[in-house]
């Protein structure tokens, strides 16, 4: 681990203007993604602002009748909240989905937003990689690349976004809220946040340089069946190689938003309007740009009979 | 036995260290830091609780909660496996919560009660949850032993608390003790030895008992 300074934040405004002063600092919360990556050098930065302590772990009611979730909130509090097992199911199923009991004790819910991808290429610093390397190339395109994804890819990267939480998020319409250096605030969909690669891979997020995300809201309860499906080579504590959030109703129309495809949270509305016809001609709408590689290609028929069984579960 | 040029380049080792270490820049708690100048260590100070008892430490930033607990306090209980959250070999209890330690710095645990293997019982008052590994051959080489008991504790509190799990059927009823959430609780905890069913019996009993 390369050394750093650090300090501990005193207000959410101030730790975006500490990031902003310091051109290599990085916000540490729960730290379970950052000092993974710090200790093999894939993040090396000079200062570290600690978050934990500003009073963003509340989970509140909103007068609109949705949910404010402070950003530090650990996802074991946030799976476990009252309110989310009963009104927001969905969301309490793919945080339980993911990583360890451990891990989730710790992990907070801005930092499962940003954490990095699990592509083994980003991992391994011998290997050249756009995402961490700027214009080194990828390797994974004709490397490994069962795990990686198969829609809203590039030809620069082919990496996914490793969160189960997020692709519960996508399907409840969640807004992110963040605060930025000159102590302006701003409300961006969950939708918006995460970047397409495109050309520049290294580049994953629409949140400015130190930008901070102080809380993530819910809307006001949909009802319906919310379902969490993943499928992954371990029964757990193992990375999704698909995952389906989904949110049924009655009349057989529904959200459905995919994991373990695509470098973000991949949700196509326009192909939900397919649902009541069946997973077959909704998987087809859902990934209809897809690219796999040879490698993983068993993703698209994946998707498709997740979200047939995903379907057969909603009708009861 | 070293060999003189051996024992000659240690201390000019040495000596770089102590140059290094008068270059140290202190960071006090809260106060705003200086990014520090590329690639110089810097030292920090905190103060947590480890088994009941205070401890104020002056650490290297890049200290984590893992080494500071076995390098500088000698509680070489708690495991480093595979330093990345993978294994929960490191498995402690910060505030009553299990935590990879190895995924935290020493110094963002300022105030924190932290509990490890030593603390929750030796070898005069074992933990029960200790005498039921012993009693039904929870572990083989022992190595991981440490974090699943540490883990195992904390399981059992989070089944009481009602925290539900992935296998958990009913988000919103009362949670069980089973065999099913067992495993599914105790995935991040990794045993090369395959203790596992004898992990699960040994959790099961204590369960029982405390029922």
């Amino acid at each position: 681990m390369r050394a750093f300074s650090y300090e501990k934040a005193s207000s959410p405004a101030d730790a975006a203007a500490a990031a902003a002063r310091s051109p290599d600092a990085k916000f540490i919360a729960g730290g379970t993604n950052l000092l993974d990556l710090m200790k093999l050098q894939i993040e090396t930065p000079t200062h570290l602002i600690d978050v934990n302590g500003l009073g963003l772990d509340k989970i509140e009611s909103s007068p609109d009748g949705g949910l404010r979730i402070g950003a530090l909130v650990r996802n074991t509090a946030l799976a476990a909240d009252e309110r989310v097992r009963r009104d927001y199911a969905v969301l309490s199923r793919a945080l339980l989905a993911g990583a360890s009991g451990q891990l989730r004790n710790r992990a907070t819910t801005a930092g499962n937003l940003l954490q990095r991808t699990r592509c083994p290429y980003f991992y391994d610093t011998a290997q050249p990689c756009n995402k961490r390397r700027p214009g080194s190339g990828c390797s994974a395109l004709g490397g490994f690349s069962r795990q990686l994804g198969v829609v809203g890819i590039s030809d620069a990267c082919i990496a996914t976004h490793p969160s189960d939480m997020a692709v519960a998020m996508r399907a409840l319409d969640a807004t992110v809220e963040t605060v930025k250096p000159d102590r302006s605030t701003r409300s961006i969909p969950v939708a918006d946040v995460h970047r397409l690669p495109g050309n520049t891979p290294h580049v994953e997020t629409v949140l400015d340089k130190g930008e901070l995300i102080t809380a993530v809201t819910l809307p006001k309860p949909v009802g319906g069946t919310q379902i969490y499906r993943k499928v992954r080579d371990r029964a757990s504590y193992a990375f999704a190689l698909v995952s389906i959030a989904a949110i049924v109703q009655r009349d057989g129309s529904g959200r459905i938003a995919l994991g373990g495809v695509a470098p973000k949270p991949w949700r196509v509305e326009t192909a939900e309007a397919e649902l009541p016809r069946g997973a077959k001609a909704a998987a087809e709408a859902i990934l209809a740009d897809a690219k796999p590689t040879r490698e993983n290609a068993f993703k698209l028929p994946l998707v498709e009979r997740t979200l047939g069984a995903v379907l057969a579960q909603a009708r009861g | 036995m070293p060999t003189p040029r051996q024992l000659e380049m240690n201390r000019r080792d040495l000596m770089v260290v102590a140059g290094a270490c008068a270059a140290f820049s202190t960071t006090a708690g809260g106060a705003r830091a200086q990014p520090a100048p590329a690639g110089e260590p810097v030292l920090s100070e905190v103060s947590f609780s480890v088994n009941g008892r205070n401890h104020r430490l002056e650490l290297d930033t890049r200290t984590t909660l893992l080494d500071a607990l076995r390098e500088q306090l000698h509680l070489t209980g708690t495991k480093k496996g595979c330093d990345h959250g993978q294994c929960g070999a490191c498995t402690v209890l910060l505030d009553g919560q299990r935590i990879n330690s190895c995924l935290t710095l020493a110094i963002m645990n300022a105030g924190a009660e932290i509990t490890t293997i030593e603390g929750l019982g030796g070898v005069d008052n074992l933990h029960p949850m200790q005498a039921a590994f012993v009693k039904h051959d929870g572990f083989q080489c022992g190595y991981c032993t440490p974090g699943q008991i540490c883990s195992g504790v904390a399981v059992l509190d989070e089944i009481k608390a009602g925290i539900p799990s992935h296998v958990s059927h009913d988000l919103t009823g009362a949670m069980a003790p089973t065999a099913a959430e067992i495993r599914e609780r105790m995935s991040g905890n990794i045993c090369r030895c395959g203790a596992y069913s004898n992990i699960v019996e040994a959790m099961t009993e204590v369960a029982g008992r405390q029922g």
